[in-house]
């Protein structure tokens, strides 16, 4: 069987205790959520931290404060599983109870939490192998070697966001709070992902992410998560449209956000189709499909996901539809 | 209760809880990797990082030196090779002096624990020269040097074949329509639950024992012999209970024997457990066919000649790929009605892992084209695709083209039975743009006529014995690979003696304690060892009769309820136990046994080994589909399958295998990819899976299921034990078509390939010829052609052309003439 390598493990009770372990050990240390992701990763060596910080003995991440009339703050710890089954979150900030309830599968959402969804590591399929197949192939930029077998002539890494709750955090406006030993600061979401394969996200070693922060929604807001997959019942999304918009009664677009997973190495922002979208009206089938047209022209695919190019290309014209339409009463 | 049914049966029929299940449920069922003893060493093997390359050098000399390390082996400690078939023994435990693939096996580390075995794995410094490398059929066909193998049919080619039954070109001149089609069936893998696993020990028993997740322990035994020099007597190989196998687990395995030189060496019990990419490497499932199809009809559609071409990527090694070879063909006649057929085909070898045989060995690919191609035919004849099965369905007790005698055919019923239940009468060719359904029907065999070594012995004895008590054991070797196995044993005992299905205790899986059965290929194990159960508790029931003492006429003896009484005064009789009492004083310990062996073939042709079987199951599916135009997305609405089952010794079993066919072929249908990446040759030299783990190789879960009627036909084969035919493999078959005829009914393309994913069907849609698939077959330098004339046209089985022709007794020849 696939063995994890060896590591020490520490189980603090407080975020100050595992906020002054990560400041001692730096680059060595990693913290471990759920561990649907890292533990793996750790099994086919593509990281392999001398010492696991271990956060489930800390109650205050798994904290929830606020209501929907003032708006929310979710733990880190807080499972998927719990956000997919709330029902103030569906009734509020639906696009997020879709997106946690579309990450892998049933056991998986018991253990992995938002805090880990949100740092998940981007994802390529010449690097999510074991070590063996990365050394047949030759190790590739992301760890251990220097190439990249996507573009090789690339100078950087375009290993793919995909986590199915970032793109609807963006959308949702919502920030996160990360603490360090140094103290703590409170950034948007979208602020917490780099153009980057490798460095994904703009934390620091030191940080722990420990807390999420939903704004509260305004009576005539919408919002929606699609998700592009092979099968119905798991995969990691080869595309995600999440979009949150304020529409008038008569279908005018009043704002919007829609950002995309899978398709870069930090969410998407479709901009374009956003401006494109404000003030006029989504009801006309027309401006629906220019949006759609939009969304997928930034949805640009690479060769290091499930499906081909080409299709993925069409796909996206469709889903962006799709998530478009569903923003519609 | 007798009144209303002529033969009332105890247990058979009845859907009762399978006798392993509580051991499933509960975790109580040892599999082989729960198998642990107290100093166990644990085994890693190191594989090759290339794809084709001679082993300039091994140093072992950093891994020998970590702290816990027991033994490194090397290829020096294998010299005797080893294979499945006779005809190919070209497989060494670890790489002798070559490597053939991304995978293959070159030196194992023996240590205390797993991870210091796997961290000493990666200091071994192996240095390669490599060798070019071949990743497809045609690149073998068309570079023969240098050579994967030194032995085959020349180059790259593992076997090529060349059958003519009957002059096929004539047929199709004279054809009132001809259809050409050109089709792909890409491979796959089994993706059993249960990962493969050893642990080798030399007991105090001076036996050398391998428990093993294998399908066939007597071919496991055979092998292990061979390599090890051990004497035979001196090993025993236990083949505990299986979390699938389908298929992949059927050959002798280089980490079963590795463990076991390794428990030799070290005189501790080695376990080695494989991880999910390593199964991937052992892989042996369905070889990708490119196939090429020529039919011709005469005006109401009858076939009167149909050729089939097949290439096979064989991958690295020969496995079972002779017989995969043969068996793209053998079957193509055994549904319909075909005057004239002629089949070559062709296996070559690659650099990659090894495919072999998986649920249906060798035939779902040419099913796939002939019931595609079919339902092409039809439409351009203006035909109902379900009616023409109906129409050209072989006659019961018809001997085919090419020598097979099929017995019972419940084709007909299963086609009516799915038709009756899509409602496809109203439906077919109605549903409008989107939505469609589709047709296919299939047969399979009974269990392989011949051994898969030459040998005149029982394919599969059953022992039992009888305890005064009135509890009865059954022995056998069969294996238990979750399909039931056991509880069919412990049903056809049960039912014969009239006892409680429970009060039958099965011994299995082991070769120290049971007679001989084959293994769980083929689906040869319900009527094989069924037969065999039949045979023996038959006799244990003629002792206890004999000695039952009831004073009556033998043939008013009755068994029932754990009973011995008399049929025509119930009330007068004896319990089980006390009949086994009576019967051990008068005759001594009650133990029998009974033994099977299929008839002979009537082809004496050379290959005509292939095909023939003691029964032949039949199936059809009805598939509805509804297909999104605007990104290709195939959603399977509902399965409707009939399978013609000859008896359902538990019906909950045989629905279970039903269902578990659909499952895997769906998964086949629509997405599983056995599928490799090549690296830019300049920049590297890999050929290697592209997905070997279980989220990456796309396979349906449970909840991408849809609803699926399953519909049993029942028509008791004499052949088989109680008239049962088999289940495990032969509901597979029709579904892979029926769902290509579906999407062409939603949305009028054709997609001649396998998986039928939605950029294939986008793509079919865009283009001008509404289809997606291959359109050549690459040239093949076939043998000459045995010339074989069918039954109907003066043939005697034998091939006219054949170099040392057998001989041909006027008896056989009449024998042979019987309808
Ligand atoms: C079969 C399978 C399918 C999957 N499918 C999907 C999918 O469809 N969509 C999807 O989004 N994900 C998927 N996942 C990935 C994973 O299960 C989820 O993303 C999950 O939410 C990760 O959370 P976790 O708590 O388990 O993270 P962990 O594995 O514990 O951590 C993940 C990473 O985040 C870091 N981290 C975790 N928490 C914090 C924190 N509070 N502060 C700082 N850093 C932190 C860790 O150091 C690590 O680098 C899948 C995983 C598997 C095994
Ligand atoms: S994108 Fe390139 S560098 Fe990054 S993981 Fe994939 S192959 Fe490696």
């Amino acid at each position: 069987m696939m063995r994890l390598p060896r590591f020490r493990y520490l189980a603090p009770r407080k975020l100050s205790e595992a906020a002054a372990a990560l400041a001692d050990l730096g680059t060595q240390a990693s913290v471990l959520a759920g561990g649907t992701d890292l533990l793996p990763n750790m099994k086919r060596r593509q990281q392999t931290p001398a010492t696991l910080v271990g956060l489930r003995e800390i109650r205050a991440l798994r904290a929830r404060s606020g209501d929907p009339g003032s708006g929310m703050t979710l733990g880190a710890l807080t499972r998927l599983s719990e956000i997919e089954h709330d029902s103030a979150i569906a009734a509020n900030w639906p696009a997020l109870a879709q997106a946690a309830a579309s990450v892998a599968t049933p056991p998986l959402r018991n253990m992995g939490t938002l805090g880990g969804n949100l740092c998940l590591d981007t994802r390529c399929s010449y690097y999510d192998q074991g070590p063996e197949w990365r050394a047949a192939i030759g190790y590739c930029m992301k760890k251990d070697g220097e190439i990249c077998w996507v573009a090789p002539g690339s100078p950087r890494c375009w290993a793919v966001t995909s986590t199915d709750t970032a793109p609807v955090l963006c959308a949702l406006g919502a920030e996160v709070t990360l603490v360090s030993a140094q103290g703590e600061r409170r950034i948007p979401v979208e602020d917490l992902f780099a153009d980057d394969g490798i460095e994904h996200l703009t934390k620091k070693p030191g940080e722990i992410l420990s807390a999420v922060h939903l704004q509260k929604p305004t009576p005539d807001a919408r919002s929606t998560y699609v998700k592009l997959r092979r099968r119905g019942s798991f995969d990691f999304p080869v595309l995600g449209i999440a979009a949150s918009a304020r529409l008038r009664a008569d279908g005018t677009v009043e704002e919007a956000r829609i950002f995309l997973s899978g398709t870069g190495s930090r969410p998407t922002n479709a901009a374009e189709a956003v401006a494109f979208l404000a003030g006029r009206k989504l009801t006309d089938e027309d401006v629906l499909r220019e949006a759609a047209e939009s969304i997928a022209h930034v949805a640009r695919p690479l060769q290091n996901t499930d499906f081909s190019m080409s299709w993925r290309k069409q796909a996206a014209r469709e889903f962006a539809a799709r998530a478009l339409r569903n923003l519609l009463p | 209760m007798a009144g209303s049914d002529p033969r009332p049966f105890n247990v058979l029929g009845k859907p009762l809880r399978r006798v392993d299940a509580l051991g499933k449920v509960t975790g109580d069922t040892r599999f082989a990797d729960d198998f642990a003893m107290p100093g166990m060493l644990y085994l890693k093997l190191s594989r090759s990082t290339v794809p084709h390359a001679r082993i300039a050098a091994i140093d072992v000399s950093r891994a020998l030196a970590v702290d816990g390390v027991r033994a490194v082996l090397t290829g020096k400690d294998f010299p005797v090779p080893f294979g499945i078939l006779p005809v190919s023994q070209d497989e060494h435990a670890l790489c002798l002096d070559k490597v053939r693939f991304v995978g293959d096996p070159v030196a194992a580390v023996v240590a205390t624990e797993e991870l210091i075995a796997e961290e000493a794995a990666a200091l071994i410094g192996v240095t390669y020269e490599p060798l070019t490398t071949i990743a497809s059929p045609e690149e073998a066909l068309r570079v023969p040097e240098p050579r994967i193998h030194d032995y085959g049919d020349g180059g790259n080619v593992h076997k090529a074949v060349a059958f003519d039954f009957g002059d096929v070109p004539a047929a199709l001149a004279s054809a009132h329509l001809v259809v050409e089609d050109w089709f792909f069936y890409q491979g796959n893998t089994h993706l059993a639950l249960e990962q493969h696993a050893a642990l080798a020990y030399l007991g105090t028993d001076e036996r050398l024992t391998i428990v093993s997740s294998t399908q066939t322990p007597h071919y496991v035994h055979r092998a292990a012999a061979k390599v090890l020099g051990v004497p035979a007597s001196r090993i025993r190989v236990i083949a505990p209970p299986q979390g699938g196998g389908f298929g992949g687990k059927t050959d002798p395995f280089n980490h079963e024997i590795v463990a076991a030189k390794a428990a030799m060496i070290t005189g501790r019990p080695v376990k080695i457990a494989l991880t999910r990419e390593e199964v991937f490497y052992c892989h042996r499932g369905r070889h990708p066919v490119l196939m090429h199809m020529r039919t011709g009809v005469d005006r109401a559609g009858h076939i009167v000649g149909h050729s089939i071409e097949t290439l096979l990527d064989g991958g690295a090694y020969g496995s079972y790929g002779v017989a995969s070879t043969f068996y793209t063909g053998a079957l193509e006649t055994v549904t319909y009605r075909i005057d004239r057929y002629r089949f070559r085909g062709c296996r070559t070898f690659t650099n990659k892992p090894p495919c072999g045989p998986k649920r249906g060995h060798g035939t779902p690919q040419p099913r796939f084209g002939l019931e595609v191609h079919i339902d092409k035919i039809c439409e351009k004849l203006g035909l109902d695709p379900a009616q023409w099965r109906i129409d050209n369905a072989l006659a019961e007790g018809s001997l085919t083209a090419n020598w097979l005698k099929v017995r019972t055919i419940g084709l007909v019923p299963c086609v009516e039975a799915v038709v009756a239940a899509s409602g496809w009468k109203e439906r077919f060719r109605k549903l409008g743009r989107g939505r469609g359904l589709g047709i296919a029907a299939s047969s399979y065999l009974c269990g392989a006529g011949l051994p898969i070594y030459w040998n005149e012995m029982p394919h599969s004895g059953v022992q039992l014995l009888l305890d005064r008590s009135g509890s009865v054991t059954a022995f056998c070797g069969a294996a238990e690979v979750g399909q039931g196995s056991d509880n069919v044993l412990a049903a056809l005992v049960a039912e014969v003696l009239g006892i409680d299905i429970l009060d039958v205790k099965v011994v299995t899986g082991d070769t120290a304690l049971g007679p001989v059965d084959l293994g769980s290929y083929s689906s040869r194990v319900t009527l094989m060892m069924g037969n065999a159960a039949v045979e023996a508790a038959q006799r244990a029931r003629d002792r206890l009769a004999d000695a039952a003492g009831l004073g009556i006429p033998l043939e008013r003896i009755a068994f029932g309820g754990s009973r011995v009484f008399d049929a025509s005064d119930p009330e007068k009789g004896i319990s089980f136990a006390e009949a086994v009492q009576r019967a051990e004083a008068k005759g001594g310990t009650v133990g029998t046994i009974g033994s099977y062996r299929p008839p002979k073939a009537p082809g004496h042709y050379k290959g005509a080994g292939v095909g023939p079987s003691p029964s032949y199951s039949y199936s059809a599916a009805v598939i509805e589909v509804a297909v999104e135009e605007s990104t290709g997305i195939v959603r399977v609405e509902k399965v409707w399958i009939a399978h013609d089952i000859g008896r359902a010794i538990n019906p909950v079993l045989v629905r279970g295998q039903v269902e578990g066919s659909v499952y895997m072929a769906l998964g086949e249908a629509l997405m599983e990819e056995q599928a490799f990446r090549r690296l830019p040759p300049r920049l590297s030299g890999a050929l290697v899976h592209q997905t070997p783990s279980m989220l990456e190789y796309k396979s349906l879960a449970t909840l991408d299921m849809p609803a699926v009627e399953t519909i049993l036909i029942e028509n008791p084969e004499p052949n088989g034990p109680f008239g049962a035919k088999e289940v495990g493999q032969g509901p597979l078959l029709p579904v892979p078509p029926a769902l290509a005829n579906a999407v062409y009914d939603a949305v009028r393309v054709r997609v001649d390939e396998v998986p039928i994913t939605p950029e294939k069907v986008l793509a079919a849609l865009r283009s001008s010829s509404a289809r997606f698939g291959p359109s050549k077959f690459p040239a093949v330098s076939w043998p000459e052609a045995l010339i074989v004339p069918p039954p109907w046209e003066g043939g005697d089985g034998n091939a006219i052309n054949e170099p040392k022709r057998r001989e041909r007794p006027e008896r056989r020849r009449a024998e042979v003439a019987k309808p």
